[in-house]
């Protein structure tokens, strides 16, 4: 008599439901620090190149405590917050209006598509001609950087609202401003949220573009200023309160996102 | 009130530039209180021709028109869409208060409808749900309460029941007689089943495909509940026979050039 194997079935796919636990990415960038903050001690790279992880929480925490980095957070953010409403606001309400009016995608999708590719910080000099050295002309550089990546992506989600939701809208003898208020926004949402977010970072890198080129505050002068110095511990400082203004604007978004977009 | 389609012809452009005609010499009417199905192969343009009824679409020869309104005004339409075109954003209670606050409703008047239209389909306890939350089946009882909620002098129904599945569409058919019969709305259907515009109609229109015609009109003379079973169930597909002998060649011609519904 042969001998009749047996062999179990197994679930071929499963390493890739193989997750991980959190913790694991926490401890990515903690090794990361731990690594640099090691190479600084052992080696002799001098602090000028290479300032440890210590030493910029250390200058951080004077910086913070003296008021300097204060001062120049705030003056940052102020304009920041502003360039970033404005342009997308606009951003937001012209690219709804040439996305459902045909008057309007004529007339102004050409302006738009001419003026996108142009990089926004090469204006900055004939803005200041325009528009004085102050405030106004980094509000303005910024608010430019943020409105162009947001009509774009609130045009193509207004495009691509399910046409279906607009029939049903008219079925229902819907008028044109509820059909934008109550089925083209809400559904170019996830889209638009999308050219906010690509938003987000154009702005950080106008801000700090910006305040290099004509600034007496904010984060991006003081950097410049620390590295004329070359004082690099205190650069890295500047750089460090960027990141965090980074992650904290995505943070946001994100947070905003999930409210307004909780149906999905 | 009666619904008229006098002599209605639509032509397109085809994506090879070619005009087609969907439909040609429509003439139809839909009176007071009648159950119309509009039955066809694919691509016959039944699903056009609702549209036009609708006002979601212009006829490109003929005219469509209402008849028999007590004041001057549009009629009410309902409408109830094959792929429900619910909004994702509205919870249940929302979705069915759409129509009616178009019409510019008060708060109080909307929340009673809205209730009274919950109760009917037998949605209560959804009222805050999304529509992602719900089954098909439930989706398109909101996307009928929607409709009725709304009053219609003309219900407009295109395939509502062809995405769900055999089993929750018998039991949605047996619904839909229940709330006609409470409502008694002029009501055009499509569908492209035969069984169900023979469950359904008082008159079961069928449309031939390229150009869309109408080939005949059948009265379903059966009562309104239980005609597909006991002494019943022999003329009901006697009926159903007759209809699918009239549409088998289209419908084969349709498999054939590879088209869907």
């Amino acid at each position: 008599m042969s001998t009749l194997y047996r062999r179990e079935v197994v679930n071929r796919l499963a390493f890739i439901d193989n997750k991980l636990p959190g913790w694991v990415s926490t401890l990515s960038l903690i090794g990361l620090i731990v690594l640099w903050e090691a190479v600084c001690r052992i080696s002799s790279v001098p602090e000028l190149y290479l300032p440890a992880p210590s030493a910029i929480l250390t200058t951080g925490w004077n910086m913070l405590s003296s008021g300097e980095l204060l001062i120049n957070a705030e003056a940052s953010l102020y304009r920041i917050i502003w360039g970033f409403v404005i342009g997308s606001v606009t951003g937001i309400v012209l690219g709804l209006a040439t996305g459902f009016f045909t008057i309007a995608e004529a007339v102004g999708n050409p302006i738009v598509h001419a003026l996108y590719p142009v990089p926004k910080i090469a204006l900055l000099p004939l803005i200041i001609l325009w528009l004085g050295i102050g405030e106004v002309s980094k509000i303005t550089i910024i608010s430019l950087g943020v409105f162009f990546p947001v009509i774009i992506n609130t045009y193509s989600g207004v495009k691509h609202v399910d046409p279906l939701l607009i029939k049903a809208a008219v079925a229902f003898r819907a008028s044109r401003i509820n059909i934008i208020r109550k089925v083209i926004l809400p559904g170019a949402l996830p889209v638009i949220f999308a050219g906010l977010k690509l938003a987000a970072g154009t702005s950080l890198l106008l801000l700090v573009a910006a305040e290099m080129i004509a600034a007496k505050e904010g984060i991006g002068a003081m950097i410049l200023h620390y590295g004329d110095l070359m004082l690099t511990t205190k650069l890295m400082v500047g750089v460090l309160a960027l990141s965090l203004l980074g992650i904290a604007f995505n943070y946001l978004l994100n947070w905003l996102e999930k409210r307004l977009i909780s149906w999905r | 009130m009666k619904v008229v389609v006098k002599q209605v012809g639509k032509c397109y452009v085809g994506p090879d530039g070619q005009m087609m005609t969907a439909l040609s010499d429509i003439n139809l009417t839909i009176h007071d209180e009648e159950f119309v199905v509009l039955v066809g192969p694919s691509g016959c343009g039944k699903s056009t021709l609702l549209n036009m009824v609708g006002g979601l679409l212009s006829p490109t020869s003929g005219s469509i028109y209402v008849e028999g309104l007590e004041t001057d005004r549009d009629p009410v339409v309902g409408m109830v869409f094959q792929e429900i075109g619910l909004f994702p954003w509205r919870t249940v209670f929302q979705n069915i208060a759409f129509g009616l606050e178009e019409m510019g409703l008060a708060k109080q008047e909307i929340a009673g409808r809205v209730q009274t239209n919950i109760e009917l389909v037998g949605l209560q306890g959804f009222e805050t749900s999304l529509p992602r939350q719900l089954s098909g089946g439930m989706r398109q009882r909101v996307g009928i309460a929607r409709a009725l909620a709304v009053k219609p002098d003309l219900l407009l129904m295109d395939e509502p029941f062809s995405a769900l599945d055999a089993q929750t569409r018998t039991l949605m058919q047996e619904e839909l007689l229940r709330l006609w019969t409470a409502t008694r709305l002029s009501t055009l259907y499509v569908t492209h089943n035969i069984e169900e515009a023979v469950y359904l109609a008082d008159r079961v229109v069928v449309l031939s495909r390229r150009p869309g015609r109408i080939i005949d009109v059948i009265d379903i003379d059966l009562p309104r509940e239980g005609r597909d079973i006991g002494d019943y169930a022999v003329p009901f597909k006697n009926y159903a026979n007759q209809i699918w002998q009239l549409i088998r060649k289209d419908a084969e011609d349709a498999i054939r050039e590879g088209e869907s519904a």
